[in-house]
């Protein structure tokens, strides 16, 4: 999965590196490791052609002659066009200036269109607005059960008929006049868009209840298909939009890149986890980098939002700066770490990963004890790795049923690290330095008291967190603001 | 070398993450209203049987549809492709065409672009002729989807109840499996009790429940939110009390990215083989959409959970379900089952040669 193409662009790139400018043939051999990857993401295989023969044409073209670095250059025009093919024209909802506005969504069987829904029931009721939710999925077992419950955590009423889905959408709208809802959503049952019956009820439903908008879900996971379904779709409701689910796993999303090129609607939102809040307006370019596998950062900053406090994130991210980082925040970082999720999967969101650590076979056993030679050492030796000698090592050693080579190698790694983490601080530390000093006093009023009630059993925190202040300045890696990372500039 | 390795990767990822986690927080401030943690799950929605009653009556009754009806319109995809081989000696071009046909189909590039070799190489010890390049090209495929166990495994030391635990992405059909292959059991005789283990989305024990009365077999459930390993546990129990020879156990739709909800799974399947019973069957139960992601989930949840089948669903649509060329291939995890409509009976068993011969007739 992930020898895909970060590595294959490494393999072609090299090749090209350290040449002044692209030839014809440079661009082609890069264009077909690009199409490799493209297939790889699930991009449908006509989309493919169309996009590799657009890539072409811009990378051949005049902007090549200011190119620099060749490789770069092809990076950013094929991000560029990715990028342009998600996106291009926003759509942003302009609601009916006689209420209630319409929203129908559609789409295949397990696609997400109940849960999501909910979810932008709920992100509309944010912007202000009122919704009412309708249950129009009278096929599957149980789905208006499942719309109501959704409904009633997001804080929405939920409508719903017994006599039939398009009798349900259509009275919905005189009740959302009578409750005094703003907009209306219709949930329809999932349908597969060859079967003309259900294609049909669908139409007859969206004629019912003349919707604003129409939104197709579309599942991130779908395949070469997700182009057909999708247009017979378009044609048989003209859509406005398109939901785009899933994005929480590890898929490439190149399906929505397929579906954008055939409908030519917006992208209008994404669905990024399991929780109702888990919804947000799409990003282009978050998911062009995705689908190129380049790692996917804002994505992993999403996931490691939800398994870090905030509070804890900057206190140790301060104390890695300034070097004075301990075994024992390592050991909570790399538990928060492994919170967020399948590390082989965290490792190939992140741009700019060695090709060897992209493959490396991570073995959580292994993490284990690692776990297990820290919880071996005492506090001194947790905060001051220096002093750990041979005879200390030999004792963490046995303690953790590791070779004392082993406790070396996890020591001289851990000294490594955090050497060449306070370098990289530099600025941010003087910087960090500068906010502590400002804001001792209120840190001082909960930090202390606060670490030494935390103190608990064995293998938990023994060495004192200390007065850590809370900085107000914006704490940033020198050389990687968001969007920004090396190589790909 | 591999213990420095994890060691520079964590510490990477913790700095990362970490680095990146003060930035978005300086930047956004949190989002205001937000809802209770056990929120809804993507909505895994299993389809259903539609037009209820009367298809399931119509259907229950007549014989099961043939897979090679179902696949006709895979057919479309290929037959271009093959008339192409028939008509002209096998040049470069048929053979781009059909390795395209097979992506198209979802076979993924780096499998077609195999088989499609390995034909040519069988080709060439033939002679160039067309219709031996069809013939190696279906070959190469029967050869690698064949040669599997495709049964359902019972308990072999003749006691009861067996147990056959489903999992699978959000979305892909869990629930309704269970639906169809409850009637199927029941109606073969079996004591079936089914376990409505996906205790996370809405209604999702509501929807198995339904299914439980349309086939009358027994379901056990928990409250919403439930530990759904205590929930599989008390239906084997259960089934062993009633002396029913199946528990069909439903679980939750997960990404296989998702590192605690695996564990969680795995927890389920040591509890479900714990009691009175003994899980003889773990069902991935796969999308027919689903692209080349289908193989990363199949990886993962076979690591996890040791899975012996592959359920392929909504094969009655205009995907192909190429993956599972690929997982069987990679995973040599064999499709069991295939769901190809939405009546009760639509559940078949996957047999090969109609799966080949429905992709070339």
């Amino acid at each position: 999965m992930f020898d895909t193409l970060t590595s294959r662009f490494e393999t072609v790139f090299s090749r090209l590196r350290g040449r002044g400018r692209l030839s014809v043939e440079d661009v082609d051999a890069a264009l077909s490791e690009i199409r490799v990857a493209l297939l790889e993401a699930d991009v449908n295989l006509d989309v493919v052609t169309g996009l590799t023969g657009r890539i072409r044409q811009r990378a051949v073209g005049e902007e090549l002659s200011r190119a620099l670095n060749p490789a770069q250059q092809v990076v950013k025009v094929v991000l560029s066009e990715l990028t342009t093919s998600l996106g291009g024209e926003r759509l942003t909802i302009t609601y009916a200036s006689k209420p209630p506005t319409v929203v129908l969504l559609a789409g295949l069987q397990g696609s997400g269109k109940t849960t999501n829904a909910a979810k932008l029931a709920q992100w509309l009721l944010r912007q202000g607005r009122s919704p009412l939710l309708v249950g129009a999925d009278l096929q599957r077992p149980a789905a208006v059960e499942q719309l109501r419950t959704l409904g009633e955590r997001a804080g929405v009423p939920v409508f719903s008929h017994r006599r039939g889905p398009v009798k349900a959408a259509s009275a919905s709208l005189a009740e959302a006049t009578r409750t005094g809802r703003d907009v209306v959503i219709v949930d329809t049952a999932g349908r597969l868009a060859i079967d003309a019956e259900m294609m049909d009820q669908v139409r007859r439903i969206s004629k019912a209840v003349r919707p604003h908008y129409t939104f197709l879900v579309v599942d991130a996971t779908a395949g070469q298909d997700a182009v057909n379904s999708a247009r017979t779709f378009h044609d048989t409701l003209a859509l406005d939009g398109v939901i785009l689910t899933k994005l929480d796993g590890d898929a490439r999303g190149g399906a929505a890149l397929s579906v954008k090129e055939v409908v030519g609607r917006p992208i209008a939102f994404a669905s990024v986890g399991e929780k109702l809040e888990d919804f947000e307006p799409f990003h282009p370019d978050r998911l062009a980098s995705r689908i190129l596998g380049m790692g996917d950062v804002e994505t992993l900053i999403d996931k490691a939002e939800s398994a870090f406090e905030a509070e804890q994130a900057t206190e140790t991210a301060s104390r890695l700066l300034e070097g004075t980082f301990t075994f024992d925040d390592f050991l909570t970082t790399m538990q928060q770490v492994l919170g967020m999720g399948n590390l082989r999967s965290l490792i190939g969101m992140m741009p700019g990963v060695p090709r060897e650590l992209r493959g490396a076979e991570v073995d959580e056993g292994r993490i284990g004890r690692i776990t297990g030679m820290i919880h071996s050492m005492t506090p001194q030796e947790r905060a001051e790795p220096d002093i750990i000698d041979a005879s200390r090592r030999q004792r963490i050693a046995a303690g953790s049923g590791c070779r004392p080579s082993d406790v070396k190698a996890l020591v001289d790694q851990f000294k490594q690290m955090r050497s060449a983490m306070k370098g990289l601080g530099g600025l941010g530390g003087k910087r960090m330095a500068a906010s502590r000093a400002r804001s001792s006093k209120q840190a001082g009023r909960s930090g202390g008291r606060a670490s030494a009630s935390k103190r608990r059993g064995t293998g938990g925190r023994t060495t004192p967190k200390g007065p850590v202040p809370v900085s107000k300045t914006p704490l940033t890696l020198p050389g990687l603001e968001k969007g920004e990372w090396p190589g790909l500039n | 070398m591999t213990l420095e390795i994890i060691v520079g990767l964590v510490a990477l990822a913790a700095v990362l993450v970490v680095a990146a986690v003060v930035v978005l927080r300086r930047r956004q401030p949190p989002a205001p209203g937000v809802v209770d943690g056990a929120a809804a799950a993507g909505e895994a929605a299993d389809r259903v049987v539609g037009r209820l009653a009367d298809r399931a009556a119509g259907a229950a009754g007549g014989p099961a549809p043939s897979l090679r009806d179902r696949l006709s319109k895979a057919r479309a995809v290929l037959s271009g492709p093959l008339t192409a081989l028939e008509r002209t000696s096998v040049s470069q071009e048929a053979w781009t065409e059909v390795t395209e046909a097979l992506i198209r189909a979802d076979v993924g590039l780096a499998t077609s672009s195999e088989i499609v070799e390995a034909a040519r190489a069988r080709v060439g010890s033939v002679g160039g002729d067309p219709t031996a390049a069809k013939a190696a090209l279906q070959t190469e495929l029967r050869e690698r989807l064949g040669g599997f166990d495709r049964s359902l495994a019972r308990r072999s030391d003749g006691e009861s109840p067996s147990v056959w635990l489903f999992v699978g992405v959000n979305g892909t059909g869990k629930t309704t499996t269970i639906g169809k292959l409850a009637k199927r059991e029941a109606d073969a005789g079996s004591g079936v009790v089914l376990a409505a283990g996906d205790t996370f989305r809405a209604a999702a024990a509501d929807q198995l429940a339904m299914w439980a009365e349309r086939s009358s077999v027994h379901i056990v459930r928990g409250s919403a939110g439930a530990d759904p390993a205590s929930v599989v546990y008390d239906a084997v129990e259960s089934a062993a009390a009633r002396g029913a020879d199946l528990v069909l156990a439903d679980t939750a739709g997960r990404f296989h990215t998702e590192h605690n909800l695996m564990a969680e799974l795995q927890k389920v399947r040591r509890v479900a083989d714990k009691g009175s019973g003994v899980v003889t069957e773990t069902l991935l139960v796969l999308d027919a959409t689903t692209g080349q992601n289908g193989l990363a989930q199949a990886r993962e949840f076979a690591d996890a959970v040791d899975v012996t089948g592959v359920v392929l669903t909504k094969l009655d649509g205009s995907a192909k379900g190429g993956i599972v060329v690929a997982v069987q291939a990679e995973l040599g995890v064999p499709v069991k089952l295939v769901g190809v409509g939405e009546g009760i009976a639509d559940l078949v068993p996957f047999d090969t040669s109609e799966f080949v011969e429905a992709l070339f007739a």
